[in-house]
């Protein structure tokens, strides 16, 4: 457990100094204030902007910012450092991950706030939000114990970011895009959100999003197996 | 036990390639041993099979009495590292890269101020490492290295890239560690360093060990003019023998205070090296 909490408080300090993963933080949830204050036009979806930031946040904060801090340390040689002084690989994926979700959750706070939900509604934007952020990361882990590097990592991450980023807001205006991005966990984070307050949610959106997960929690075990963390 | 290192056969290979071909070692508690050979030798993968990183395809390696495939954290506690590259987390100040460990290894925090004033960074503590010149860096990563009292120490190139009044402080340092009892292990392919700090030297070439022994002793071993050289006052250069044969030539000589400087014809270590290999260090 000090192991844990040694790591969540150096990721604290070092992202307050990081701007490329300060930036991941905070970018979203400020647009989404700034848009949500800025535009009104007539016919707009309720909460549009809340729901849009936070589907794209979801496909890029947590995802970019775990590719690189793990794919940094292993490259800078601090991850092997920190093995060598007894740290467990769970251990130092708590301590970071934890971390990141909790400045993720921040985020996804201060979203929720923009839009018009009342206090269940609210509860339960965090709930959906907080299970596509732990996607997002451990597909964020995957790559970056797979990359040797942060240049490797960030190759890999800008294509599958895109994806489950834009995805959602594509499939606003196109029917067939909207069946395909389906099969994505971010796609049916975005449907739970939009149904947020109107219809229980549907098997389809639970089964997609845990075989997302599954199938994340197998590309990390095999980058692991692969790659190791040091 | 007197071993803090056995190895017996170690041997490894990647694929096809054999990067060591049976290796036998022992290194004393207590003592400064360095592995010295070019790059490519296998120093690094012999480095990483004693600290566990790697696993070897054949032999037996213990360290502190255990075997190396088998570390656990007891052991790790005990275990001090410094890589060549040093590991340091660039935008985090020297006290905070120092205060993560001390929290990891469960040393108290006013640990890290003592440590930093050990190396003489207490002005830099609250610098980020990204400002700090490469000896500075060097000077912080040993400082973490030995944050947690090892029993053993490994340094991977402490002085590579350093300036020699630089290497000398990190030189100092070591042997500072080594007087508290530490067991220091160091690679280095930097010849002047490992004869002027190590106890014993094995000198690695393509996976096998080519020599071992005191660096002044393989030094000795390898003089085969054995010659003494006299430059004399007056600009003369003299040659004799390095036996009992000329004692009363040199007595002569050094009686009428006519000797400016006197030298013997022992290789140095890069010249052994040479020798034994057919190829050079760098």
């Amino acid at each position: 457990m000090k192991n844990i909490a040694a790591i969540f408080q150096k990721q604290m300090k070092d992202t307050f100094k990081n701007k490329t993963v300060l930036i991941q933080f905070v970018m979203f949830p400020i647009l989404t204030i700034i848009m949500g204050k800025a535009v009104n036009l007539e016919g707009m979806p309720e909460n549009f902007f809340c729901q849009l930031f936070a589907c794209m946040y979801i496909g890029m904060a947590p995802l970019t910012s775990m590719a690189a801090i793990i794919s940094e340390e292993k490259e800078k040689n601090t991850l092997r450092v920190l093995m060598m002084a007894d740290v467990k690989p769970l251990e130092y994926l708590v301590g970071v991950g934890s971390y990141i979700w909790a400045a993720c959750m921040l985020g996804v706070c201060v979203i929720g706030l923009c839009g018009k939900y009342t206090g269940e509604e609210y509860a339960a934007f965090v709930a959906i939000m907080s299970v596509g952020i732990l996607t997002s990361m451990i597909i964020g882990a995957a790559i970056g114990t797979w990359s040797k590097n942060q240049m490797m990592a960030t190759s890999l991450t800008v294509p599958i970011m895109m994806i489950f980023a834009f995805a959602p807001m594509l499939s606003m205006f196109n029917e067939t895009i909207r069946k395909i991005a389906g099969i994505a966990y971010s796609q049916q984070i975005s449907n739970l959100i939009g149904q947020i307050g109107a219809i229980q949610v549907e098997t389809e959106n639970v089964v997609v999003i845990l075989f997302n997960i599954l199938l994340a929690l197998l590309l990390f075990g095999y980058a692991y197996k692969k790659s190791g963390l040091a | 036990m007197k071993y803090a290192v056995i190895m017996e056969g170690i041997t490894k290979s990647f694929g096809d390639r054999k990067v060591l071909k049976g290796i036998d070692l022992s290194i004393s508690k207590g003592e400064i041993f360095g592995l010295l050979g070019p790059s490519g030798a296998g120093k690094t993968t012999l480095f990483k099979i004693l600290t566990g990183q790697l696993k070897q395809s054949r032999g037996n390696a213990q360290l502190l009495g255990r075997d190396t495939g088998k570390l656990d954290s007891e052991i790790y506690q005990r275990v001090g590292m410094m890589m060549d590259n040093f590991g340091l987390y660039e935008r985090l100040s020297c006290y905070d890269n120092l205060k993560l460990f001390a929290k990891i290894y469960g040393v108290p925090t006013t640990g890290v101020e003592e440590a930093l004033t050990q190396v003489g960074l207490e002005e830099a503590k609250k610098t980020p490492v990204m400002r700090l010149s490469k000896g500075m860096r060097g000077r912080l990563a040993l400082a973490r290295a030995v944050m947690n009292q090892p029993d053993i120490l490994f340094l991977d190139e402490p002085t590579s890239g350093l300036d020699p009044a630089t290497a000398a402080e990190i030189h100092e340092l070591i042997r500072r560690e080594r007087e508290k009892g530490t067991t220091i292990f160091l690679t280095t392919h930097n010849m002047e360093e490992a004869d002027k700090l190590c106890d014993h030297i094995s000198l690695l070439n393509e996976g096998r060990i080519v020599e071992y022994g005191e660096p002044k002793e393989i030094c000795r071993k390898y003089n085969h003019q054995k010659k003494l050289y006299l430059r004399l006052r007056d600009g003369r250069t003299l040659e004799f023998a390095n036996d009992s044969s000329c004692a009363e030539d040199l007595k002569e000589l050094f009686g009428k205070e006519l000797v400016e400087t006197i030298h013997s014809t022992e290789p140095s270590l890069e010249t052994v090296f040479m020798e034994l290999t057919g190829r050079s260090f760098e």
